[in-house]
């Protein structure tokens, strides 16, 4: 496996027409490397959630092309990419975005009936992820009866259950009082990045500058501090 | 797949509220589409009650006749002329009218008069009381015990009244496969006692029956006797000919059409609307699951499983609800016209499936439109 987990080249993204015209993204090249937790920080609409988008799958680049473990990620066609989220990278939403009439249990296991493996198989591991987080009590509740911390760590947990190489963690506090944020973003270190997976998290909230490896600063559409980042 | 169709299944019926809405729109719809048609099927099946208790293969009358109850008399010679053609077995006159009974409370009492074929009593329904050959006896009527039995003050064997001022005895109870549409009694008997009792004009035969020799000397039959200036059908023909004038040429078919019609519009509307309301609820979920990497066509199955689940119970319940009603109803008025037919399921299934479809395929619009960037962008 090669030590590079992600490798943006160029990548520049345009927003609407004319004159309301505006580049989100412009140039930016950087990369990533596995066992790495990567920030993407920066004040707000300086391109930090377009970035991720991009180089996630989601949102297709203007110019330039991003690699994930050699995968050239807008190369592959749709289902393809679908398949490439699917497998290779974990998502954690700012808002969550769990489903309140499933079990938390069941959203986990989300990605794991995507991926055509059976019911009760999928459930059986997804509480296994459960645990991991901590959660395992909370199985069978509804995500609306769980605390933002705890609907943070469903989240990762879901994202976990599809077993990523790339994590993505879009504003991993926004939703959380300082402790919570700080521990979460602790317990994100210490126990979710291994040596096979690099995490992103895209955040403005410097209170967990701490825990990064490496820092992208990014205003207007541009890296700051050029190719390879400032180490954290 | 199975697997994405139960997250389907949970994320809908879980959603209690929006559930029920949809579940009652789609009731509702389905009991009045059910409902309507079954009105329908039921009055047809009364409006054709002659025909069908009758049990006769073929049957010949006037080209201006469009039910049982307006027959026009034929002149004797056309069933002469009838049974000499080839491939007649036998053919028998039957006498269909209307009468007035005297009961002895003192009151007066329409009712219909079948007159069957002296010989051979041709189209006699089965007895519960009596004996058949009673018929013969003197002013000898068989009274038809169904719904409208109670309106003769409940005769027994042997209770007489006045028809058209003329005596006449109960000799015999029966019973019919279906009774008749308009709610009045009907006595069975002889012809030649119907004709002596009943004023009529010259001619007397308001259908002839014929057996055929065999199904295929119909066409035949038919060709010989149009050459006389009548018409002949088949069973399932006249009662078809009864329904098409019910419903083309009464608006009674146009009515129940409409509110059928209506009853659909209402069911898309409700149900559509509802649905789209849950998928719009639903949509940033929709769209999470794109991102982490649900495909199009799996968020496709998984809101049309979803618009099918509620079709399928709303169809469910409204047919049960439409049952119930008419059993109930019936216990109050036990010869209410409404029957639940294979014919009014289907095409409740049908329309059903359409507003499935409808409120899916909007549904799907908006959720395959959804760019899961936007999820990111909150």
């Amino acid at each position: 496996m090669t030590d590079v987990a992600i490798r943006a080249e160029g990548l520049t993204k345009w927003f609407g027409q004319g004159e309301a015209k505006m580049c989100a993204v412009r140039e930016v090249s950087f990369e990533a490397r596995f066992h790495e937790m990567l920030y993407i920080v920066g004040p707000s609409g300086s391109g930090k959630t377009t970035l991720l988008s991009i180089i996630s799958g989601i949102l297709r680049p203007d110019e330039g092309k991003v690699s994930v473990e050699n995968t050239d990620v807008w190369a592959l066609k749709e289902n393809a990419l679908a398949d490439f989220r699917l497998n290779k990278i974990g998502f954690v939403f700012q808002d969550f975005h769990l489903f309140p009439n499933l079990t938390t249990v069941e959203n986990v296991a989300i990605p794991l009936v995507l991926k055509r493996r059976d019911w009760n198989e999928s459930i059986k591991e997804a509480s296994k992820y459960l645990d991991i987080v901590g959660l395992s009590a909370r199985a069978h509740l509804s995500p609306t009866r769980l605390s933002g911390g705890e609907q943070q760590r469903v989240a990762i947990a879901r994202a976990l259950a599809s077993g990523p190489d790339l994590m993505i963690f879009d504003e991993p506090t926004a939703s959380l009082d300082g402790d919570t944020g700080k521990k979460i973003v602790e317990f994100v270190k210490r126990d979710i990045l291994t040596d096979h997976r690099c995490i992103v998290v895209v955040t403005h909230d410097d209170r967990i500058y701490d825990y990064a490896d490496r820092i992208l600063h990014m205003e207007d559409g541009r890296l700051l501090d050029g190719k390879g980042g400032a180490d954290a | 797949m199975l697997g994405i169709l139960r997250i389907a299944y949970k994320l809908l019926v879980n959603d209690k509220g929006k559930f029920a809405a949809l579940l009652m729109g789609l009731t509702f719809s389905v009991f009045l589409m059910i409902q309507m048609t079954s009105m329908f099927a039921g009055m047809m099946k009364k409006a054709s009650a002659t025909v069908t208790n009758t049990g006769a293969k073929v049957w010949v009358m006037d080209r201006a006749v469009t039910n049982v109850s307006s027959a026009i008399p034929m002149p004797d010679y056309v069933l002469d002329a009838v049974r000499s053609i080839d491939g007649v077995k036998y053919a028998v006159p039957l006498y269909s009218g209307a009468g007035l009974v005297h009961l002895a409370d003192g009151t007066y009492q329409p009712v219909t008069v079948l007159g069957l074929d002296d010989t051979s009593l041709f189209g006699r329904p089965a007895l519960i009381e009596g004996n058949i050959t009673d018929i013969f006896a003197e002013n000898g009527f068989i009274v038809v015990k169904d719904a409208e039995f109670p309106k003769l003050n409940n005769p027994k064997l042997g209770t007489e009244f006045e028809l058209n001022d003329n005596r006449g005895v109960i000799v015999g109870i029966a019973t019919v496969p279906a009774s008749g549409l308009f709610g009045i009694p009907t006595l069975y008997t002889t012809y030649s006692r119907a004709i002596q009792y009943i004023p009529s004009m010259r001619y007397t035969i308001s259908f002839i029956l014929i057996e055929p020799q065999n199904n295929a000397a119909i066409p035949h039959i038919q060709e010989e006797i149009a050459h006389l200036g009548y018409e002949t059908v088949t069973e399932q023909g006249f009662i078809d000919k009864i329904t098409s004038w019910y419903m083309f040429r009464t608006g009674m078919g146009i009515n129940l059409l409409l509110m059928t019609a209506i009853s659909f519009v209402v069911g898309l509307s409700i149900s559509g609307q509802t649905f789209y309301t849950f998928v719009l609820e639903n949509l940033g979920k929709f769209g999470a699951l794109k991102a982490i990497g649900a495909k199009g066509h799996e968020l496709v199955a998984m809101i049309f499983f979803q618009a099918g689940v509620t079709g399928l119970a709303g169809y469910g319940l409204g047919i049960g609800l439409c049952a119930g009603l008419i059993a109930l109803a019936r216990l109050r008025m036990p010869d209410y016209a409404s029957i639940v037919t294979y014919g009014n399921l289907l095409l409740a299934l049908g329309m059903v499936l359409v507003i499935s479809a409808f409120s899916g395929y909007i549904a799907v619009r908006k959720v395959l439109r959804i760019d899961p960037y936007d999820i990111f962008r909150g």
